[in-house]
């Protein structure tokens, strides 16, 4: 009987997964085209009037869409081999794997930094008021200093692009593990005083789990930061393979084919959107809670 | 031997407020102790005492014959709260063997046990439930399963049911008592209705506030064990009566009602 019921509920709920799903792509076809529009739109008018605030717009400053698009499938102009778009996969790979390694460096040492921090009162006042400043050093001013410190280890220049990418991701998961971690129910905390329990159960069982949502709230901003910070990383590194070495280059050359420049800041921003993406995934799977419309 | 003994306990909080003065209480096994009196004369906090969440600023309190600290170490007490407090991230069943994970059970006994405690308070197929997904009342039996979960050989209850409706409450009401008679344990409970705490106990400890004090400490003779019938006898009226007059007597604002004349008078 219970198989009876249960298969048309099954049903039913894939039936409303596709139609949420096509409803995701249609709204994400919307927003492109939107954008696409804006775009050409501001270009087209802007050009028509002859306006020159706050920029000059001509196929320079605002390259057609289209010529974005079509510059991925030639050659550029500079190099030999490849068309532009398989290229730029293996720049946005090699940077990913910069991004990647430097992303989970991040994370681990800014979690555990954060549990710390609330562990231990007296470190978090020494220590709390460094971790900011640390963020107000620019990135561009600490990126070379990692690069010839740990070149002069013999450690792989990949290597330092993701320290410098973990530098930017730490901060944020420090901050909300250490704001997640503190703002556990009391009455919680009270339960497990009534077990007479540990402090590492405490914080194992209930201060962490209790965390989560703060937690991945942080790693969804570092998920993003460690690709900026890994694209930052490579000029300082010399890295040719990279992201930031194609922005570099193409930069130079940005008058005669500025096409080139925009179409691997779409694929920065791709990839960007891929980590997001990756960590919301992680984040369905791993956090449990209350639907917000719950009590 | 009593399971609580409460001896000249008296509570101040930092603020200055003092919650509790001069709490005499013997509280013996198998024993069913209700707790009444308005709010905020110190009904949680003597509870919260004796589960030695807080500690009192007077006298001493002996749970099980040990102080109360020695007795939590040894859990040797099971808390309900006014709010389930079940943890979101966890499955009904692993809420209820939360308790046990930290007394080092190991895994096939926790199921077992949780089983067996699923059982007991009637939710059965709900193990792999998140709370949220439960009702308020499913909720707090959740709770009682996890605070019963591993034998204690005491049941501290804040206002279990505090926040749900008349009916859902007599049902509980009935579930609690045959949770108690088949778990042979002592309660504790706390509550503002005069119908339930005549109903549930064995004895009903009428307090009064600022500061709280006991001021009356009532038998109640009502056969045992109770059915929904049992709120229809004469005798549960009287008794009812009984408490309500008590608890009047230990009100200020009662004492100024029934003597405006001496109010009056400069
Ligand atoms: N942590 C605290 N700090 C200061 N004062 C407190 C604290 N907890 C309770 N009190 C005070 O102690 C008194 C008794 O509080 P308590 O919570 O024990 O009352 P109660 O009888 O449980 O009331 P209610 O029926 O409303 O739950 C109140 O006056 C309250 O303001
Ligand atoms: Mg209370």
């Amino acid at each position: 009987m219970a198989t009876i019921a249960a298969e048309p509920r099954a049903d039913r709920r894939r039936a409303a997964f596709v139609r949420s799903a096509a409803a995701r792509i249609g709204m994400l076809v919307l927003v492109l085209a939107v954008l696409w529009g804006f775009w050409e739109g501001y270009r087209w008018l802007w050009i028509r009037e002859g306006w020159t605030w706050p920029f000059v717009v001509d196929s320079t400053t605002m390259p057609h869409i289209h010529d974005i698009l079509a510059a991925l499938f030639r050659k550029p102009t500079s190099g030999t081999g490849d068309i532009l778009l398989v290229q730029l996969l293996h720049a946005t790979w090699f940077t990913a794997k910069e991004a990647l390694v430097g992303f989970a460096l991040g994370a681990t040492f800014g979690f555990l930094l954060g549990v710390a921090l609330s562990e231990w009162r007296l470190l978090q006042r020494g220590l709390l008021p460094y971790v900011v400043s640390s963020q107000t050093v620019p990135i561009l001013a600490v990126a070379p200093i990692v690069v010839v410190y740990l070149g002069s280890l013999h450690v792989a220049p990949w290597f330092s692009v993701a320290v410098i990418a973990s530098y930017l991701t730490f901060f944020p998961v420090t901050i909300n593990t250490l704001r997640g971690l503190q703002s556990t129910d009391r009455r919680a905390l009270e339960l497990m005083r009534s077990y007479a329990a540990g402090r590492v159960s405490v914080l194992w069982k209930l201060r962490i789990p209790a965390a989560l949502p703060y937690i991945f709230s942080a790693l969804k901003v570092s998920a993003t930061a460690s690709i900026v910070g890994a694209i930052i990383g490579e000029a300082p590194s010399s890295i040719q393979e990279g992201l930031g070495g194609f922005i570099v280059n193409f930069n130079q050359y940005y008058s005669l084919n500025p096409e080139n420049l925009w179409a691997t800041n779409l694929m920065a921003a791709l990839l960007g959107i891929a980590f997001f993406v990756a960590v919301v995934i992680v984040e369905t799977i791993v956090v449990r809670r209350a639907p917000e419309n719950v009590a | 031997m009593s399971v609580v003994e409460i001896k000249d306990v008296g509570k101040t909080f930092e603020g200055g407020t003092t919650a509790l003065e001069g709490i005499e209480l013997a509280i013996g096994e198998r024993e069913f102790v209700s707790l009444i009196g308005p709010s905020g004369c110190g009904k949680s906090t003597l509870l919260r005492i004796v589960g030695d969440l807080i500690r009192p600023t007077a006298g001493t309190v002996r749970v099980n014959g040990k102080p109360a600290p020695q007795a939590r170490a040894d859990r040797d007490y099971g808390i309900v709260f006014q709010d389930a407090v079940l943890y979101d991230w966890r499955t009904v069943a692993r809420n209820i063997s939360l308790p046990l994970e930290l007394a080092r059970w190991n895994r096939r006994r926790r199921t077992g046990r949780v089983q067996e405690m699923l059982r007991l308070v009637e939710l059965g197929g709900f193990e792999s439930h998140y709370p949220w997904q439960l009702s308020g009342g499913m909720q707090q039996r959740v709770s009682i399963a996890r605070a019963l979960s591993f034998d204690p050989a005491l049941l501290l209850m804040d206002e279990p049911f505090g926040a749900l409706d008349e009916m859902t409450r007599e049902r509980m009401n009935l579930e609690l008592l045959r949770i108690w008679e088949a778990s042979g344990s002592t309660i504790v409970f706390v509550t503002h209705s005069i119908a339930e705490a005549v109903f549930l106990s064995t004895r009903v400890v009428v307090m009064s506030p600022r500061p709280g004090r006991i001021s009356d400490v009532i038998e109640i003779d009502l056969q045992q064990p109770r059915t929904a019938a049992t709120r229809e006898e004469p005798r549960f009226f009287e008794l009812v009566t009984r408490v309500r007059e008590a608890l009047h007597l230990g009100s200020d604002l009662d004492r100024k009602l029934a003597a405006p004349a001496a109010e009056a008078q400069p």
